[in-house]
C-alpha cells in the first residue's frame, strides 16, 4: 500500500475538518480528491504532507508511519508535494529552482542534467535564467510541477495543480502530468472537473470531512448522493 | 565555487580589497589608523549581521549581543590564559550560545518577528545582568566583570611566536584582513551548494521543506556561524580598546549595527561593509566637530535612508549606474 490512513481526525476548535477518514492508495494509482469548499480535502492533504498534525488516527506512507513526521521527513521518503498556492523560490531563476529540487535525488552534474531535462519537459528552456517571480501564473505552476517531478518521487501529492489556469493551460497541465506519469502513484486534490475528467482513474469524494464515495469517474458522476452533495451544481449547470 | 573563485568580480574584490588593506598604513596617520581599525571591526559585525539576516533570512535584531559575548569571553580568557585562548573563547562561547538559543527557537518553530524580539530581549537581559556585576563576587580567575564599569586592561593580541603584542599597524592589518576574509568567505558561501540551500530557505522555507531540506538545521548553522563571526569581532574590539563594557549589549549598539546594514543594503555582499564604514566614519566625525549628537544623527539617517533608499545605498547606486549605462548606450547609437 502506498498510502493508508486509519480513523484520521483533525479538529479545529471543536469543528471536525477531517472526521474519521480511512483512505487507501494502491501502487501506481492516480486518485483525484474532489468535494465542495470546506469538505476537508485540503486539510486531509495537509495531514498527508505533514503540514498539520492529526488530532487522532494514523497515517502510513510508503510503508512508514508518518503520523507525526515533519514535511521534510515525508518528502525524503520519495514524496513529491505541490501545495495549493504556488510555492517557489521567487527570487531565484527557473533553472535554480529546478536544480535545488533535483539535488535531493541526484548529485553534482547529474542534478544539473536532470534540471535541464525538466526545463525541456515543462517547455520553459527559453526562460531558464528568468527569476520565477517574473513568470505568468500558469508557468509558475509548471515550474513547481517540474520541481516536484524532477526528484523522481514514488508518490506525488498535488493540491489543485490547475488552480487559476486558463482552459488551454489546464489542458497542457493534464498532458504534462500524463506524460510524466510513469508508474508513480498520484493523489490530486482538484476543483476543476474538466481537468479531473481528463486524468482521473478513480475519484474520492469528500463531504463534511468524510469520504462520501470512492469509485471510477463514471460511477461517481452518476451517483445521486454525489450529485446532490457536490456535483449537482457543478456538473449539472457548468459542464454537462 | 570553481567559477566564483575565478570570476572577474571575485578577483577584482580580492585585488582591490587587498590593495586598500595593505596600502592604508602608508598614507594614514596613527590616529586615523586607530579609527580605521575600529571601522574594520564594525564592518566585521555588519557582515555577520548581514550573513544571518540578509543571506539567512533570520531577523536577528540583537546580533550585537554576540559581539558583546565575544568581547567578554576574550577579556576573561585572555586575562587568565592569554590572548590565543581568548580568541578561541571569543569564537566558541557566542557560537555555543547561538546553538542553544537557535535550537530552542528554530526547532520550537518560533516565527521570524518573534525571534527578532527574542534576540533583542536576550541582549537586554545580558545588558542588565552585566551591569549588575559590580560586586567582587563576579570575578572569574583574575578577571573581575566590573558591572557598568566593564573590564579594563584587556590584554592585546599577541602571536604565540612574537615577543611583543600587536602594535597599532599590525592590529589594523589583522582587523582589515579579517574583515576582507569575512567578506570573501560570505561571497563564496552563498555560491556554494550549502549556501544555495540557505538562500532557498530564506526565499521560501515551506518549499525548501517540501523538497526535503530541513530549514531548522540550515537556520541553526547560519545563526551559529554568524554568532562566531560577531564574537571574533567583539574580541578584536576588546583587544583594540583594551576594554569591554556592557554597552555592547545595549539596544542602541544593536540598533547601530542594524542601521549600517540597512543603510548599505541588506542582502547585498558589499552593502553592509559600505554602511558600517561610512556611518562609523560619519558618527566619529560628528563626535569630533560636535555639530549634532551622533545618536540623533543616526536616527535621522535611518529615517531618511528608509524613506529615500529603502533597499540601501549600494542597490540604489547600482540602479543609477545602470541607468547611466543605458543612457550612454542610447547616446552612442
Amino acid at each position: 500500500m502506498i498510502v493508508e490512513t486509519s480513523d484520521l481526525w483533525r479538529t479545529f476548535g471543536g469543528v471536525a475538518a477531517v472526521a474519521g477518514v480511512n483512505f487507501r492508495l494502491e501502487p501506481g494509482e492516480l486518485r483525484c480528491l474532489i468535494g465542495s469548499n470546506g469538505a476537508g480535502k485540503s486539510t486531509f492533504f495537509k495531514l498527508l504532507t505533514g503540514q498539520l498534525r492529526p488530532s487522532k488516527g494514523h497515517i502510513s506512507i510508503l510503508g512508514r508511519q508518518t503520523t507525526t513526521s515533519q514535511p521534510f521527513e515525508i518528502s525524503r521518503l520519495g514524496v513529491g508535494i505541490k501545495t495549493q498556492v504556488p510555492n517557489l523560490f521567487e527570487g531565484l531563476s527557473v533553472r535554480e529552482n529546478l536544480h535545488l529540487a533535483a539535488r535531493r535525488t541526484y548529485a553534482g552534474k547529474a542534478a544539473r542534467l536532470a534540471a535541464e531535462a525538466m526545463l525541456d519537459d515543462i517547455e520553459l528552456a527559453d526562460r531558464a535564467g528568468v527569476p520565477v517571480r517574473e513568470l505568468s501564473h500558469g508557468q509558475r505552476q509548471w515550474v513547481e510541477l517540474g520541481m516536484v517531478l524532477v526528484s523522481e518521487p514514488k508518490l506525488v501529492l498535488l493540491d489543485e495543480p490547475a488552480a487559476g489556469m486558463t482552459q488551454a493551460e489546464v489542458e497542457r497541465t493534464a498532458m504534462l502530468l500524463q506524460r510524466m506519469r510513469k508508474d508513480r502513484a498520484f493523489i490530486i486534490v482538484e476543483h476543476d472537473m474538466h481537468f479531473v475528467r481528463n486524468i482521473a482513474e478513480r475519484v474520492t469524494v469528500f463531504h463534511r470531512g468524510r469520504i462520501l464515495v470512492e469509485d471510477t469517474m463514471e460511477a461517481v458522476t452518476s451517483n445521486a448522493e454525489v450529485r446532490n452533495a457536490y456535483l449537482g451544481q457543478k456538473f449539472g449547470k457548468d459542464h454537462d | 565555487m570553481k567559477t566564483e573563485l575565478t570570476s572577474p568580480a571575485f578577483i577584482a574584490a580580492l585585488v582591490i580589497g587587498g590593495a586598500i588593506v595593505f596600502a592604508a598604513p602608508l598614507f594614514l596617520e596613527t590616529y586615523d589608523l586607530f579609527n580605521f581599525t575600529v571601522f574594520a571591526i564594525m564592518a566585521m559585525l555588519a557582515i555577520s549581521l548581514n550573513f544571518v539576516w540578509g543571506i539567512g533570512g533570520i531577523l536577528s535584531l540583537g546580533q550585537a549581543l554576540f559581539f558583546g559575548l565575544g568581547g567578554y569571553a576574550y577579556a576573561i580568557t585572555a586575562i587568565n590564559l592569554g590572548s590565543g585562548w581568548g580568541l578561541l573563547a571569543a569564537i566558541a562561547v557566542p557560537c555555543l550560545f547561538a546553538l542553544i538559543v537557535g535550537y530552542v527557537a528554530f526547532y520550537g518553530r518560533i516565527s521570524d518577528v518573534y525571534f527578532g524580539v527574542v534576540s533583542l530581549t536576550i541582549s537586554l537581559i545580558l545588558y542588565n545582568f552585566v551591569n549588575s556585576t559590580s560586586d567582587a563576587f563576579y570575578t572569574i580567575g583574575a578577571a573581575r566583570l566590573g558591572g557598568y564599569n566593564g573590564i579594563p586592561s584587556v590584554p592585546p593580541i599577541q602571536a604565540p611566536w612574537a615577543a611583543q603584542p600587536l602594535g597599532f599597524e599590525a592590529m589594523y592589518m589583522l582587523c582589515a584582513l579579517t574583515a576582507l576574509v569575512f567578506y570573501l568567505g560570505v561571497r563564496l558561501f552563498v555560491r556554494a551548494p550549502f549556501g544555495r540551500v540557505i538562500v532557498a530557505v530564506r526565499e521560501n522555507d515551506l518549499r525548501a521543506e517540501l523538497l526535503g531540506y530541513d530549514p531548522r538545521y540550515h537556520r541553526l548553522v547560519v545563526f551559529a556561524i554568524g554568532a562566531a563571526m560577531s564574537g571574533l569581532a567583539g574580541a578584536f574590539f576588546a583587544a583594540w580598546g583594551a576594554f569591554i563594557g556592557p554597552d555592547t549589549f545595549s539596544v542602541s549598539f544593536a540598533a547601530q549595527a542594524i542601521i549600517w546594514v540597512l543603510f548599505g543594503g541588506l542582502g547585498t555582499l558589499i552593502g553592509p561593509v559600505v554602511g558600517a564604514l561610512s556611518v562609523s566614519w560619519f558618527t566619529t566625525w560628528l563626535g569630533e566637530v560636535r555639530l549634532l549628537d551622533p545618536n540623533i544623527a543616526l536616527g535621522l539617517l535611518f529615517i531618511i535612508s528608509v524613506l529615500l533608499v529603502p533597499n540601501g545605498m549600494v542597490p540604489a547606486l547600482r540602479r543609477v549606474l545602470e541607468r547611466l549605462r543605458i543612457v550612454k548606450e542610447r547616446a552612442d547609437t
